[in-house]
């Protein structure tokens, strides 16, 4: 058995390989005398433990650091998104426009295309900034093999084939991703509170993951064609023309694969205390850890409000974990990016 | 790490020995002012503002968790009285029964009037001593019969909660009350992005990330602003006798 082959082997998938075994991976990697310290009745053990320790659930909170490569993987799907779809192919700052490219633009009008560009380069100009922010502790790029949008892990042929060429289809999936990012930052925020600017920077991404989602629902809602999408009222139901999450959202674009988005999460062991992960029709907030969170439709009831106003009024977090889960929907067999 | 986010932030700043006493202790100070503004002198600071907390007609929302709590509420009241008073004004009467506008400001007033309970609830609670009174808008500047005027207010007002929640996440405290809190403002923030997304949407197809909030061609970040660049914003939509002091966070 040689450990080192297998590892090799591993890093053609999962580049980071040896960063998930120690930050330190150049390191470990040059550590020759590794392998031959052990015994080879050892080592199977050894291994179980090193890959644990890389893969497996972490028992402590994230640091500073770690939530922000999480961050950036999120951002690379975001990114990766938009750049296979509207240009380029696929990795940041390439754009060129290929002829598929070229065939689903041609599928919005001119006002909602320009939304999607400006979406684009914020997730492109995302990645940039966190790769900045991290200097030599950024994780090395995915490579765009790794993911597959369609939901189809590598087969190109999921749930959600044919989404670089139907324009309702893309925007289904650019609200999944939206929103599950808004999500992610928002339960990342508090392993981010040790270091003001982070943080600070860190919400300055939130709020524009915000945005993009509430202009996704708008253009999903009008249809991609329609340059007056806000002024669209609900197709025929008398819905609300809701850019914001009402309830679990029916389970969001497409339910079997995008209902977790809008679930509950669970909370790691070292979440702090208070914090919980639910579903987004949740309407009990403010907890402290001390002092429990108030029902406020209950508390709030003599206001005669609509139901589904208590839990649109706020969003949930979601756990490092079950992001992972969610994310992993659209990456590779095999691939261990989340 | 790269240096351009440096570890510190407000515990870098000299008035840090200062501001920790006056944190810890801010739970039990609200009754009698004058234990901030003495801390303050002995510091040997002698800004004019610390005097603020005493200043006739000021709200002195305080510092720390129940300040930034205070500050939100103070900023909820604000955008709960606009959109109840837009109800009332010609512009909403006067929109179509179902139409898209009327049921976005319906939603939207109902979410901040949530809001807004929802901080009372948690500072009478929590800080019951240290809670802001309810303040009194003055929108006098806003045609609530006009399109224009209203939307054009709303976005303000949506843009500005934004950025305030963004900038003053910082002044909480890292106890696990204040990580608490920063959630809770994180599930307010990215409501009220969703808001100003879409009411700028309806003044502008297509603007809901334009440049005067989002930094589009350099890193993709919204912009967010200091309490004090807030406060100046806010004071213009209140009364003398309500407008805010935040002087505590800094």
């Amino acid at each position: 058995m040689n450990f080192f082959h297998i590892l090799s082997e591993i890093e053609k998938t999962d580049p980071e390989v040896f960063e998930r075994f120690d930050s330190r991976r150049q390191v470990f990697k040059h550590m020759t005398g590794f392998g031959k310290k052990m015994t080879a009745a050892a080592l199977p053990l050894a291994m179980g433990a090193i890959f644990n320790k890389a893969y497996g659930q972490t028992t402590s909170a994230p640091g500073v650091n770690d939530v922000l490569n999480f961050a950036l993987k999120l951002e690379y799907l975001e990114a990766y998104f938009y750049n296979i779809g509207l240009s380029g192919d696929g990795t940041i700052g390439n754009n060129t426009t290929t002829a598929a490219q070229t065939a689903l633009r041609a599928q919005f009008s001119a006002t909602n295309l320009s939304s999607l560009l400006k979406i684009r380069t914020d997730e492109n100009n995302h990645v940039n900034f966190l790769r900045t922010a991290l200097g030599a502790d950024a994780i090395a790029a995915p490579a765009v093999s790794q993911f597959d949008f369609t939901g189809g892990k590598g087969t190109n042929a999921g749930p959600f084939a044919g989404l670089f060429s139907n324009a309702a289809l893309f925007l289904a999936v650019a609200q999944s991703l939206e929103d599950t990012g808004v999500r992610a930052y928002k339960g990342g925020a508090p392993y981010l509170a040790s270091n003001k600017d982070v943080l600070t920077a860190a919400l300055n991404i939130h709020s524009v993951e915000a945005r993009h989602a509430s202009r996704l629902r708008t253009m999903r809602r009008g249809g991609p064609m329609n340059d007056n999408a806000s002024a669209t009222a609900g197709a025929g139901t008398g819905a609300s023309p809701k850019s914001w999450i009402s309830g679990q959202d029916g389970g969001g674009a497409s339910p079997a694969q995008t209902a977790p988005i809008y679930a509950a999460g669970s909370a790691p062991a070292y979440t702090p205390a208070g914090i919980t992960f639910p579903a987004e029709d949740n309407v009990t907030q403010g907890a402290t850890g001390a002092a429990a969170g108030v029902n406020l439709q209950t508390a709030l009831a003599s206001l005669s409000f609509p139901a589904a106003a208590f839990s649109e009024a706020f969003d949930e977090p979601l756990d490092v974990p079950t992001v992972s889960t969610i994310a992993r929907t659209f990456t590779i067999t095999g691939s261990t990016i989340f | 790490m790269s240096n351009n986010l440096k570890k510190g932030g407000d515990e870098a700043d000299f008035t840090k020995p200062l501001l920790v006493p006056i944190k810890r202790r801010s739970f039990f100070m609200y009754a009698g002012a004058t234990a901030g503004a003495t801390a303050l002198l002995l510091s040997g600071c002698d800004d004019d503002d610390d005097n603020g907390s005493n200043m006739p007609g000021m709200v002195n929302v305080g510092s720390g968790s129940v300040g930034v709590l205070n500050y939100a509420y103070a900023l909820e009241q604000l955008e709960a009285a606009f959109y109840t008073q837009v109800r009332t004004g010609t512009y909403y009467t006067g929109l179509a029964a179902g139409s898209a506008e009327k049921q976005i400001l319906d939603d939207l007033y109902y979410h901040e009037v949530i809001h807004r309970e929802f901080f009372k609830a948690a500072l009478t609670r929590d800080a019951g001593t240290a809670i802001i009174k309810p303040l009194e808008p003055d929108f006098s500047t806003i045609n609530f019969g006009t399109r224009a005027s209203v939307l054009g207010a709303a976005k303000a007002f949506e843009d500005l909660g934004v950025s305030a929640y963004n900038g003053a996440a910082r002044f909480l405290g890292t106890d696990n009350a204040g990580l608490n809190y920063l959630v809770a403002a994180g599930k307010i923030v990215s409501v009220e992005a969703r808001h100003a997304a879409i009411i700028r949407d309806l003044l502008s197809e297509g603007s809901f990330l334009d440049a005067d909030v989002v930094n589009v061609g350099t890193n993709g970040l919204e912009i967010s602003k200091t309490p004090s660049e807030v406060a100046a914003v806010a004071n213009t939509f209140l009364k003398d006798g309500s407008k805010l002091n935040v002087t505590g966070l800094v």
